[in-house]
């Protein structure tokens, strides 16, 4: 084809103005990497023993040593899961609003917190012996899936817009809630005071083993999410345009509900209800690089990672040696830091 | 060539089409024309697959598309919808790019933002190729769209009121982008259309249905006759003729609907 030489200067302008963009979209993701770390090494080193930032960063690579075992079994194993988890609810928060075509939906705001939170709440009120934790994990996990399946079937009985899965999972998010309220009502002090620490998060009880099986849940559907996350640009121009371009829509929506609660699902039942993370991260990273998938959800993973690990940095550092929850510190900088978002918006959502 | 036969799609108990039939080639633009609610949308979904016909084939080139893959039919015919919601930014670039997708398995090629450039450019949207697609007029948006069915690279394209909301200006662009396209990709283009003028003048066959079937269809002239406008739209209307096309004027309504 000869195109003329005018012509083929416009087209390859427009194309390097392009590739600038994803030059800087790409930056962005470099930067959070860099940041990731720099807020990793901060919390490598602060703890409630005294080892600083070079004997820490020394000890990774020892054998042996109280710095070691500090290192190795409380601090790193943190770090690593707060990472996992905010990458997880975040990827989960981004699927569910693309899928669903809708900026408020989240793990939580579709109920799959807190039915997972029930779910924790009958495993500590009628679970007990020698692996209670893994009880409560697993029932967590259960009751996640459990309710993403409900909204499943609500959606196949009827149509499955978008709309009646918001609705289905805010209807579930209420049910399950007053349920974990009637078991606190009628729980013992001993039983309140577990359920109350795991809805407010926690990720001071994991170890390597929790963290082995978290990873598999949140980091193995990651390459099939980022296939897909064309799919995921043309659900947001419709479902018409969408199923006109070649996506099987049903399809999509279904296996990424399916996808998305499982990822929440391993994030939350080890460490219980971290709040906010898994709507926040996805528009605060759309602020800044806007909304193509294929960008937006390696990004709001890092945002979410990055989240996460400053907020439990802060948390057990702030009024140290007194610990404050994880949950709490997340909604306390996210919802302040997300109020600020709202009023900046200069576009019905960003 | 595309041929329809027999089309019959019930909605929530009512006949939506009823045994509707077309056909056009290449090189051709059809207009679909009638009432609210007379079919038109859903006939055109039917057509691109969007919806499922209760009965009823569609041939492209001879095949049925109910058999065929839904990313072959992609490549095959392109939609514009009426309207696109927009919840989440989206750069112009990236809108018209998503018109690439059956062609793309991980990551657009060299040559796909070369098209997407290339159209950019020559349906004068370069300078805001980089802009928030939100943040464009209805008649710069209608184009991008328009430019993303373009990207599309299909024999056949349909096209949901394109010029619906538009400013005469941008309604004469979008309808000569598409005329012009037709004539020199040789494509097929079907349109739903409420403007009866526009209609006239820009395609070859134009088709009436009314609640939900064929009423007539013919070349412009047949088909736009005050018997027609009257027992279709309800309007008495004068029909003038410029440059070979029938021009119409709608007088008053008259008498009561019958449906």
């Amino acid at each position: 084809m000869c195109i003329p030489h005018f012509r083929y200067f416009y087209m390859q302008e427009i194309c390097e103005q392009y590739r600038g963009l994803t030059g800087r979209k790409v930056s962005f993701m470099i930067l959070l990497v860099v940041l990731l770390s720099g807020v990793g090494l901060i919390a490598l080193s602060q703890g409630a023993s005294s080892v600083g930032l070079k004997d820490s960063f020394a000890a990774l690579f020892e054998d042996s040593g109280v710095a070691h075992a500090i290192v190795w079994k409380l601090r790193l194993p943190r770090i690593v899961m707060a990472i996992l988890v905010g990458c997880g609810l975040a990827i989960a928060g981004t699927v569910f609003q693309a899928i669903l075509r809708n900026p408020l939906a989240s793990p939580h705001t579709l109920g799959i917190g807190s039915s997972a939170g029930f779910g924790a709440v009958m495993a500590i009120v009628f679970g007990g012996g020698l692996y209670k934790e893994y009880l409560i994990a697993g029932n967590a996990f259960l009751f996640a899936l459990l309710s993403s399946s409900l909204i499943l079937g609500v959606a196949k009985l009827k149509r499955s817009t978008p709309e009646t899965m918001i609705l289905a999972g805010i209807a579930m998010m209420f049910f399950f809630s007053s349920l974990s309220s009637l078991f606190q009502y009628m729980g013992t002090m001993e039983e309140v005071h577990e359920i109350v620490f795991w809805f407010f998060g926690s990720l001071s009880k994991v170890g390597w083993k929790e963290i082995s099986m978290a990873s598999v849940m949140i980091l193995l559907p990651i390459p099939l999410l980022l296939k897909w996350s064309w799919d995921f640009n043309l659900l947001a121009a419709g479902d018409e345009s969408a199923k006109a371009l070649g996506v099987n829509v049903t399809r999509i929506r279904m296996v990424g509900l399916v996808v998305a609660s499982l990822i929440t699902a391993g994030a939350i039942c080890f460490t219980g209800v971290i709040g906010f993370i898994g709507l926040v991260s996805p528009h605060i990273t759309r602020m800044v690089i806007g909304g193509d998938h294929r960008f937006l959800l390696p990004a709001s993973a890092l945002v979410g990672s990055v989240l996460v690990l400053t907020a439990d940095t802060l948390g057990r550092t702030l009024w140290a040696p007194q610990v404050i929850p994880i949950g709490i510190v997340t909604s306390f900088i996210g919802v302040p830091f997300f109020f600020y978002l709202l009023m900046k918006r200069t576009r019905e959502y960003w | 060539m595309l041929r329809v036969h027999g089309l019959h799609f019930r909605y929530k108990n009512i006949d939506a089409l009823k045994h509707v039939g077309i056909g056009l080639n290449k090189g051709e633009v059809l207009s679909i024309v009638g009432p609210n609610g007379a079919g038109k949308t859903t006939l055109l979904k039917c057509i691109v697959g969007i919806v499922k016909p209760d009965n009823g084939t569609v041939l492209i080139d001879g095949k049925d598309t109910s058999r065929m893959k839904r990313l072959d039919l992609a490549r095959c015919i392109g939609y514009v919808p009426q309207s696109t919601p927009s919840k989440f930014p989206i750069t112009v670039f990236d809108a018209v790019l998503m018109g690439r997708r059956p062609y793309i398995v991980w990551k657009p090629s060299e040559r796909d933002l070369e098209v997407v450039a290339d159209l950019l450019r020559s349906m004068g949207l370069e300078d805001m190729a980089l802009r928030d697609f939100d943040h464009l007029s209805g008649g710069q948006k209608q184009k991008v769209l328009l430019a993303r069915a373009f990207a599309q690279d299909t024999d056949y394209l349909l096209l949901d009121e394109p010029t619906s909301n538009l400013d005469l200006r941008h309604q004469m662009e979008v309808m000569e982008m598409i005329s012009g396209m037709v004539k020199k990709k040789g494509m097929a283009a079907i349109l739903a259309v409420h403007d009866l003028n526009l209609a006239s003048r820009f395609s070859d066959t134009v088709v009436m249905l009314n609640a939900g079937r064929v009423f007539c269809s013919g070349k412009p002239m047949e088909v736009m006759t005050v018997e027609n406008i009257r027992s279709v739209y309800g309007v008495e209307a004068t029909i003038n003729q410029n440059d070979g096309n029938p021009y119409i004027l709608p007088i008053r309504p008259v008498g009561r609907l019958k449906k």
